[in-house]
C-alpha cells in the first residue's frame, strides 16, 4: 500500500508539470511583452525594465523556465502587483472560506446524491426515478449564479431565514458559520449532485442486475440492508471517481458562487485580479487549484482499496 | 387501441406517422430540439422583432414587466426595463445570438480539433504515450480559470473567448476518440485493411473515422451545452464579452446590485440561460440514447 503510494504520488510530477509549462508558456508566448503585462497598466518603464530583470526577460526561454520552476519548488509562487504580497500569503489568508463552502458543499452533496441516485435505481422505470432524473438534467442547465440569485430572493430577502451574504469565521461558533454556508453550498452543489446522481444511478442499475443481489433478496435480506450492505458498497468505484472528476466542477464553480454570495475567498482573490490584470495572482491560483484537484483525484484512486478489496495494489 | 383509432393512424400520412413513432420513442430528442429550434429562430429574428438592446430610456428605469399588449411593436417593458431603462426583452433575445453563437463555435472547433489529435494518438503509438500526458495535464486546469487567464492576458473580444473555451475542451474529445480508435484497430476489418496494404491514412479516413461519428456528436452537444454556461460564467465575472454587448452573463453581472428591487433583471436572462442549455442536454441525452446505447446504459 504504502509503495502505491508513493508510486501514485510520483506520477502526479508529469502531470503536475504539464500544467506548470502550460501556465508558464500561457504567460510567455501570448502576443505582447510578459513583462509589461506583469507591471501592470499604469507602470513606469523603469518598473517594467525592473520586471524584465528580475524575471530573467532576456534569458533563453527553458532557462526562465527553470528559474520559474524552481522557485515555484520553493513555495514562491511570485507578487502580487496590486497587493505587493506574496501570492501563497494572499492565497493563504483566504483559505478558510473557501475550504469551508467546499468541504460543506461535497459533504451535503455526496449525501443527497447518493441517497437520490439510490433511490432512482431502486425505483428504476417509475415516475420517482423520471423525476430524480428531470431533476438531474435541469440541475446540470441552471447556471450556478442564477441558482445563487433565486435563492438569495427567495430565502434570504423575502422569507428572511438566512442571511444575504457574507462569509462569519469558524471561530465565531459552528452555527453562524453554517448558516451562512447553506445557500452558496446548495447553489454551488446543484450541478454536484446532478453529476453523482447520475452515476451512483447507473452504476446501482449495473449490480442490482447481479445475480448475488437476487440470492441476497432470496435469502430475506431486507430492502435496505441489500440496498446499502450488498449493492451501494459494489457500486462504490464509479461513483467516488466521479466525485473527484466533479471537484474541477466544484472549482470553476467556487470562484463563482463567492462572488454571488460576497464570501472573502481565493475565489475572490481571482476575480478581483481580473479587474486588475494582478496576473501573478491569477497564475498562481490556476496552480494550486490544479494541485488541489490532482491530489483529490489521487485520494480518490487510493480509496478503491477500501470499497473494494478485490483491488490490491 | 379501439378499430376507429386504428383506422384514423393509418389514415395518417406515412411521414407524420413515422415523425409519430420516432417521438414517442425519443421524446428527449424530440422536446430539446423543438426548444432549441425556438430559441434559434427567436435569436435569428431578435433584430427584425425587437427594439436596439442598447437603446437607452432614463424615463423608463426599472419598470416591471408587464405582459399586457405583448405583441404591440412600441411596447419596451414586456420582461420590464433595467436600472438605464433599456428593454430587457429586446436584450434578452440579443444575448441569445452571443450564446449560441459560442456554444456552437465552441463545439466544432473542440470536436474539429479533438478528433484530429485523438485520430493520430490513437492510431499511432509513440505520438500516444506524450500526447495523453499532455491532455492529462490540461485537464486538471479548471477550465473557467484557464479562461480567465486567457481574457485577462489578452483582453481580446469573441474570438479569444471562443479560442480560450475551446482548449480545455479539447482533452474530453481526443480522450474519447482515442478510446474509440484504440478499440476499432483491434477489429479484424483493421487488419484485413492492413493485410491487403492500405496506407495508414486510408485506412484511418475510411475506416476508423466513421466510427467516431456517433459518440461525436452526442460529446459536441455536451460540449455546446458546458461553453454557453463557460461563457455566461465568464461574462458574470467580467473576464467574458465586453460589457457593451447584451449577453446573458453580463446582464446579470450589471443587474446585481438592483436586484432586491427589481428581480426580473436576473429572472429573465437566466431563465433564457437555463432553457436554452436545457434544450442542448436534453438534445445529447437523446442522441446518446439512440446513437450509443451501450454508453446509455453505463450513464
Amino acid at each position: 500500500m504504502g509503495a502505491y503510494i508513493a508510486r501514485r504520488l510520483i506520477a502526479t510530477i508529469p502531470v503536475m508539470l504539464v500544467v506548470a509549462v502550460c501556465v508558464f508558456l500561457l504567460l510567455h508566448l501570448t502576443p505582447g511583452d510578459p513583462a509589461a503585462v506583469l507591471a501592470g497598466d499604469n507602470a513606469t518603464s523603469d518598473q517594467v525594465a525592473q520586471i524584465r530583470a528580475q524575471l530573467g526577460l532576456d534569458e533563453p526561454l527553458w532557462r526562465q523556465f527553470g528559474m520559474w520552476l524552481w522557485r515555484l519548488m520553493q513555495g514562491d509562487l511570485g507578487e502580487s502587483l496590486f497587493w505587493g504580497k506574496p501570492v501563497l500569503d494572499l492565497v493563504l489568508e483566504r483559505a478558510e472560506p473557501t475550504i469551508s463552502l467546499a468541504l460543506t458543499t461535497i459533504t451535503f452533496a455526496v449525501i443527497i446524491a447518493v441517497s437520490l441516485g439510490v433511490l432512482a435505481a431502486w425505483q428504476a422505470g417509475t415516475l420517482v426515478d423520471r423525476l430524480i432524473m428531470g431533476f438531474a438534467v435541469l440541475g446540470f442547465s441552471v447556471p450556478v449564479f442564477v441558482v445563487g440569485y433565486v435563492l438569495i430572493f427567495v430565502f434570504a430577502i423575502n422569507l428572511r431565514w438566512v442571511p444575504v451574504q457574507g462569509y462569519t469565521p469558524l471561530a465565531e461558533g459552528v452555527g453562524p458559520w453554517l448558516e451562512r454556508l447553506v445557500l452558496p453550498s446548495i447553489a454551488l452543489g446543484l450541478a454536484y449532485v446532478a453529476l453523482i446522481a447520475r452515476i451512483t444511478r447507473a452504476s446501482m442499475l449495473e449490480v442490482l442486475a447481479e445475480d448475488y443481489v437476487r440470492t441476497a433478496q432470496a435469502k430475506g435480506v431486507a430492502t435496505r440492508p441489500m440496498l446499502t450492505r450488498h449493492a451501494l458498497k459494489n457500486a462504490a468505484v464509479p461513483i467516488v471517481t466521479v466525485v473527484g472528476i466533479g471537484v474541477a466542477l466544484l472549482i470553476g464553480g467556487v470562484v463563482i458562487t463567492e462572488t454571488v454570495f460576497n464570501i472573502p475567498g481565493v475565489g475572490r482573490l481571482v476575480v478581483d485580479a481580473i479587474q486588475r490584470r494582478d496576473y501573478p495572482i491569477i497564475q498562481g491560483c490556476i496552480l494550486i487549484f490544479s494541485a488541489v484537484y490532482v491530489l483529490v483525484n489521487l485520494l480518490v484512486d487510493i480509496s478503491y482499496t477500501f470499497f473494494d478489496p478485490r483491488i490490491r495494489y | 387501441m379501439s378499430e376507429a383509432a386504428i383506422a384514423a393512424e393509418e389514415a395518417r400520412p406515412g411521414r407524420l406517422k413515422a415523425f409519430g413513432t420516432f417521438a414517442r420513442r425519443n421524446p428527449t430528442i424530440v422536446i430539446g430540439a423543438v426548444l432549441l429550434a425556438f430559441m434559434v429562430t427567436l435569436a435569428l429574428l431578435a433584430p427584425l422583432i425587437t427594439n436596439p438592446p442598447m437603446q437607452a430610456s432614463p424615463a423608463d428605469r426599472l419598470k416591471p414587466p408587464d405582459f399586457s399588449n405583448f405583441f404591440d411593436p412600441e411596447k419596451r417593458d414586456r420582461f420590464g426595463t433595467d436600472n438605464l431603462g433599456r428593454d430587457i426583452f429586446a436584450r434578452t433575445l440579443h444575448g441569445a445570438r452571443v450564446s449560441l453563437m459560442v456554444g456552437l463555435s465552441v463545439a466544432i472547433l473542440a470536436t474539429v480539433i479533438g478528433l484530429a489529435i485523438g485520430l493520430v494518438a490513437g492510431y499511432y503509438r509513440r505520438v500516444d504515450a506524450v500526447v495523453m500526458r499532455l491532455m492529462d495535464g490540461l485537464m486538471s486546469i479548471p477550465s473557467i480559470l484557464l479562461a480567465i487567464a486567457l481574457v485577462a492576458l489578452t483582453r481580446g473580444g469573441l474570438l479569444l473567448l471562443i479560442i480560450a473555451i475551446t482548449i480545455p475542451e479539447v482533452p474530453r474529445v481526443v480522450r474519447l476518440v482515442r478510446a474509440v480508435v484504440l478499440a476499432v484497430r483491434e477489429r479484424p476489418f483493421v487488419d484485413a485493411a492492413i493485410s491487403v496494404g492500405s496506407r495508414s491514412r486510408k485506412i484511418i479516413i475510411r475506416h476508423v473515422l466513421p466510427m467516431t461519428v456517433a459518440p461525436l456528436i452526442v460529446q459536441a452537444t455536451y460540449i455546446c451545452a458546458s461553453a454557453i454556461l463557460i461563457e455566461a460564467g465568464l461574462s458574470f465575472l467580467g473576464a467574458g464579452v465586453p460589457p457593451e454587448i447584451a449577453t446573458w452573463g453580463n446582464m446579470i453581472a450589471q443587474s446585481r446590485l438592483f436586484f432586491a428591487r427589481a428581480p426580473w433583471l436576473i429572472f429573465f436572462p437566466g431563465a433564457a440561460l437555463a432553457l436554452v442549455v436545457l434544450a442542448v442536454n436534453l438534445l445529447g441525452d437523446g442522441l446518446r440514447d439512440r446513437l450509443d446505447p451501450r454508453l446509455a446504459r453505463r450513464m
